[in-house]
């Protein structure tokens, strides 16, 4: 059973199950642990990724449904060339313990792509399904902000 | 002397210093073998415990555990305000299980004493204590101590490390230690010539270390200020490495079950259908459940799934309503703690007499209930073991690397030099990463494939059943208020005792003594109460407990505020006022948190329609906290809106990080005091995945600002304080909503609660 996938631009193939989720196929697979494990029901975004810009719940979807391009945290920008919504992140301190913040970074640019200046109602709507057990929540919603005013100049 | 010698002479030193609580400078003996990062390499120098120079640059070791709370930075902060570093240029790691990297501070804040009130260290210490004294030298992170324990041994290991740098370039250059300086890990010479410290650490560590004095608080660079967080750009990058993240050449990934009900035994099981499953490769019997070996962890996870097991029953009454039944009897027992007694208690529940009671006075009384909690870090509780038969390696996040050390040694049958601990970054700890089974059942994997290193990951569902819990816990109060005064406050606690439990778990103590943390929050509230009296009872109950974020203060805060916002009601008082006057007298510096809510949230005791207000106070871990929480009744469903914090730990060494904790130790206890149960039916507990144990969100989290106050005498912790005065105000708030007093949690079970 090799299946084919597109991982941050780099083709993989790997040999496992269909039904393997594709957060588990990241992870353990093909090795990019950025993306995180914290339910696998779909309650808590650990392991929000985007395929084809969608933020998706990778432990939600089978390997064999991929239906496009992943991209993941690593995907996003490297700690030498981090993405604006990454610096914002740093710029705002948010991360405590950080177990969360991929996931929520990953949700927060899928929402940032499609409502470049959210509002505070909008903020709630998006990241509500993630989860974070240190409380770095209003910090996210002020690094949501400066990230698209950052954004938005460029 | 030979290098030999002073190596020796230097162990030494350091093993004194363990005892003294002083620092020690000099050649840390590293116990464990290559490729440990500590180990000082041809050319590098470690030049005390905590400061290691090599060709690469600069390292400092910040033995306390990373989950969330910031503590590697304001570590790394302290010894490098006095070593003249830059902290965004040295490495910060947590190194190695060692009996050096020993918390000073835990013993001294197990003392009974009330924390705000020195005087009361003179009170006996009770037996139980003669306990905690022998845990000297344990290496844990926890009780909120970090940086009491750290705050001068930390500046003097830089300090000492700076001037024996200094002294080594003094005798290059043949001049006095006196005219050098130090800027950014360089030394200068009055001619401006600079030689770098990793040019000088090979000679400075054969050099005797010189008595130094600390600098002057108004000159530091770093403490005090908000320094960027060494972890944060890992944090935002995806590459920080966690436990579960630990990735090793032919790596095999495990996933457990075990007996949901807690203790109880293995019968018997039917693997033959997991055996087939794909990607399996083996089923390993672990006594109190198994484990399945696998390439992944999912397909690991589906075949655990498919075994087929029959559980022994557990030591613990299988319902929640009968373990509760339990923990009331504790209160026919004589009490296990009496650690407040002031003034004369009459309580009519004691069969005091109150028809005595002078003309207006006003009694009231209330029982509380409290269920238990499970830590919920984010992340799954897991650890990765090689095992090679003489020797262990471990990898995983954890708040106690020399107890994960003992514990793993002894299930291996090696002495405890043999197995290295790799403490990685955790997601979350809480107190639930203390413990060490989590290292245990990944050693006894380990140990059935020799060789070939696991990685053990629990589903969320094992860890949610199978957590030491926060206790559950009952309260009842009686107090009498006349003339707007509070006259007697009679408390009375039951509840397991979570280091009862730990001292035998961890330490193989018995249990003795009385238990100060079951009655934290409760006996140590700076309150002038004439008669005033706190007991505590332990429950009798063979159900696993643990430290759980501000531990007894986490169920203590709520019963104590709860009572003094329903004596302040029945005195017919503002319910800020009524705490201030109180505590005023008492200590200044929590009556300064109190004022400084009321100013910063306009409290001015009344609401509009449809709006209510609650404030909460709780002195703990050395820190008192006041919080106003706002909530508002939006079409019938209730909306945690606005929050106000102030705090008081003495010296705030980053503002940044503790505005984190006081935040994130708030939500913690929201999230509890709203939504947090664990029950039992059949033995097991029923909730298993977040659905079943939510928390607060984007959407529910209130829009929250936070006041740091310097007027506390002492240092006083960050992590855990915030969380004790969430519960009470939330409570509080809900009662000034609606009119009806919470007396049990979780809130969400008697109101409607926006989810
Ligand atoms: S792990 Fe996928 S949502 Fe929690
Ligand atoms: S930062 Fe710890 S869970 Fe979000």
């Amino acid at each position: 059973m090799s299946t084919q996938l597109t991982v941050n631009g780099t083709p993989h193939r790997v040999d496992l199950p269909d039904d393997v989720p594709l957060l588990w196929v990241l992870r353990d697979e093909i090795g990019l642990t950025g993306t995180k494990f914290g339910c696998g029901v779909a309650a808590c975004g650990a392991c929000t990724v985007q395929i084809d810009g969608e933020a998706v719940r990778s432990c939600q979807v089978s390997l064999s449904d991929v239906w496009g391009d992943v991209t993941t945290i690593e995907g996003l920008g490297t700690p030498d060339s981090m993405a604006a919504i990454q610096q914002a992140w740093v710029a705002h301190q948010v991360a405590q313990c950080g177990y969360c913040q991929s996931g929520q970074i990953m949700q927060a640019a899928a929402l940032l792509a499609e409502t470049p200046d959210p509002t505070d109602a909008e903020i709630d709507d998006a990241m509500q399904g993630n989860l974070c057990r240190c409380g770095t929540y209003p910090r996210i919603r002020a690094a949501i902000h400066t990230a698209a005013a950052k954004m938005k100049e460029t | 002397m030979s290098r030999i010698g002073t190596i020796a002479r230097r162990t030494f030193l350091i093993g004194s210093a363990a005892i003294l609580g002083g620092v020690a400078f000099g050649v840390y003996k590293v116990r464990q073998p290559a490729p440990n990062p500590l180990t000082p390499a041809p050319g590098a120098a470690a030049l005390n415990p905590f400061v290691l120079i090599d060709q690469q640059g600069i390292t400092l070791i910040a033995p306390r555990a990373e989950m969330g709370q910031g503590v590697h930075t304001t570590w790394a902060a302290l010894i490098a305000e006095e070593l003249d570093v830059d902290i965004a240029a040295v490495r910060v790691l947590h190194g190695p299980a060692a009996k050096a990297y020993y918390n000073s501070a835990m013993v001294a804040d197990a003392l009974p004493g009330k924390g705000y009130d020195t005087s009361e260290f003179q009170h006996t210490v009770g037996e139980a204590l003669g306990g905690v004294g022998k845990l000297i030298g344990l290496q844990v992170t926890g009780g909120s101590t970090s940086m009491k324990d750290g705050f001068i041994r930390m500046r003097q290991a830089g300090a000492t490390a700076r001037e024996t740098i200094k002294q080594a370039a003094a005798e290059r250059l043949g001049l006095d230690r006196a005219q050098l300086k130090t800027e950014n890990a360089q030394v200068i010479a009055p001619d401006g010539q600079t030689i770098p410290y990793t040019d000088l650490a090979e000679a400075a560590a054969l050099i005797d270390p010189p008595h130094v004095e600390l600098r002057d608080a108004r000159g530091w660079r770093y403490l005090g200020k908000s320094v960027p967080r060494v972890d944060m750009v890992g944090k935002s990058t995806g590459t920080a490495q966690f436990g579960i993240d630990v990735r090793l050449p032919g790596m095999k990934f495990a996933a457990l079950r075990i007996n949901p009900n807690l203790g109880g035994t293995m019968n018997g099981f039917d693997a033959s259908a997991a055996e087939t499953m794909p990607g399996v490769e083996r089923v390993i019997d672990l006594g109190t459940g198994i484990a399945v070996v696998a390439t992944n962890t999912w397909l690991a996870q589906q075949a655990a799934d498919a075994v087929d097991i029959d559980w022994g029953a557990a030591p613990y009454p299988p319902e929640t309503d009968a373990i509760f039944a339990r923990i009331a009897q504790a209160f026919d027992d004589k009490p296990n703690s009496t650690l407040r007694d002031d003034g004369n208690v009459t309580s009519p529940r004691d069969g005091g007499d109150t028809a005595t009671l002078p003309k207006g006075t006003i009694s009231l009384s209330a029982d509380y209930k409290l269920p238990y909690l499970a830590h919920a870090t984010m992340e799954p509780q897991n650890a990765t073991a090689l095992f090679t038969h003489d020797a262990l390696e471990i990898w995983c996040g954890n708040q106690s690397p020399i107890f994960q050390q003992q514990a793993c040694a002894k299930l291996a049958g090696l002495d405890p030099d043999a197995v290295q601990i790799h403490t990685t970054l955790m997601g979350g700890g809480f107190g639930r990463r203390g413990e060490p089974d989590f290292a245990a059942y990944a050693t006894q994997v380990a140990m059935a494939m020799p060789g070939t290193p696991v990685q053990l990951t629990w589903s969320r569902e094992e860890d949610m059943t199978h957590d030491y819990y926060r206790p559950g816990a009952l309260a009842r109060f009686t107090g009498t208020v006349k003339d707007g005064q509070a006259v007697m406050l009679d408390a009375r606690i039951a509840a397991q005792s979570a280091t009862h439990q730990a001292l035998n778990r961890w330490a193989g103590l018995p249990a003795a003594g009385p238990d100060k943390v079951l009655v934290d929050g409760a006996f140590n509230q700076p309150y002038a109460i004439p008669n005033y009296r706190v007991r505590g009872h332990v429950a009798d109950l063979d159900l696993p407990v643990g430290f759980w974020r501000s531990v007894g203060a986490s169920f203590n805060g709520f019963f104590h505020d709860t009572f003094i916002d329903e004596m302040a009601h029945a005195a017919g008082r503002d319910p800020l006022d009524f705490r201030l006057e109180l505590i005023r007298p008492v200590h200044a510096p929590s009556a300064g948190t109190l004022d400084t809510v009321r100013q910063m949230s306009g409290w001015t005791g009344k609401t509009p329609e449809g709006v209510g207000r609650g404030v909460g106070f709780t002195y703990s871990f050395g820190t008192p906290v006041a919080q106003v929480i706002e909530v508002v009744d939006q079409d019938g469903s209730i909306r945690i809106t606005r929050a106000w914090i102030a705090c008081d730990m003495g010296i705030a060494l980053d503002r940044s990080i503790i505005e984190a904790q006081m935040i994130g130790g708030m939500i913690y206890g929201l999230s509890a005091a709203a939504y947090g149960k664990i029950t039992f039916s059949d033995g097991a507990v029923q909730q298993r995945n977040f659905p079943d144990y939510d928390a607060i969100r984007m959407h529910t989290a209130p829009l929250t600002e936070v006041a740091i106050l310097e007027a506390n005498t002492y240092l006083g912790g960050a992590g855990e304080p915030g969380t004790p005065p969430a519960m009470p105000a939330l409570g509080n708030a809900l009662f000034d909503l609606t009119g009806t007093r919470a007396r049990e949690l979780p809130l969400s079970n008697s109101f409607d609660l926006r989810v």
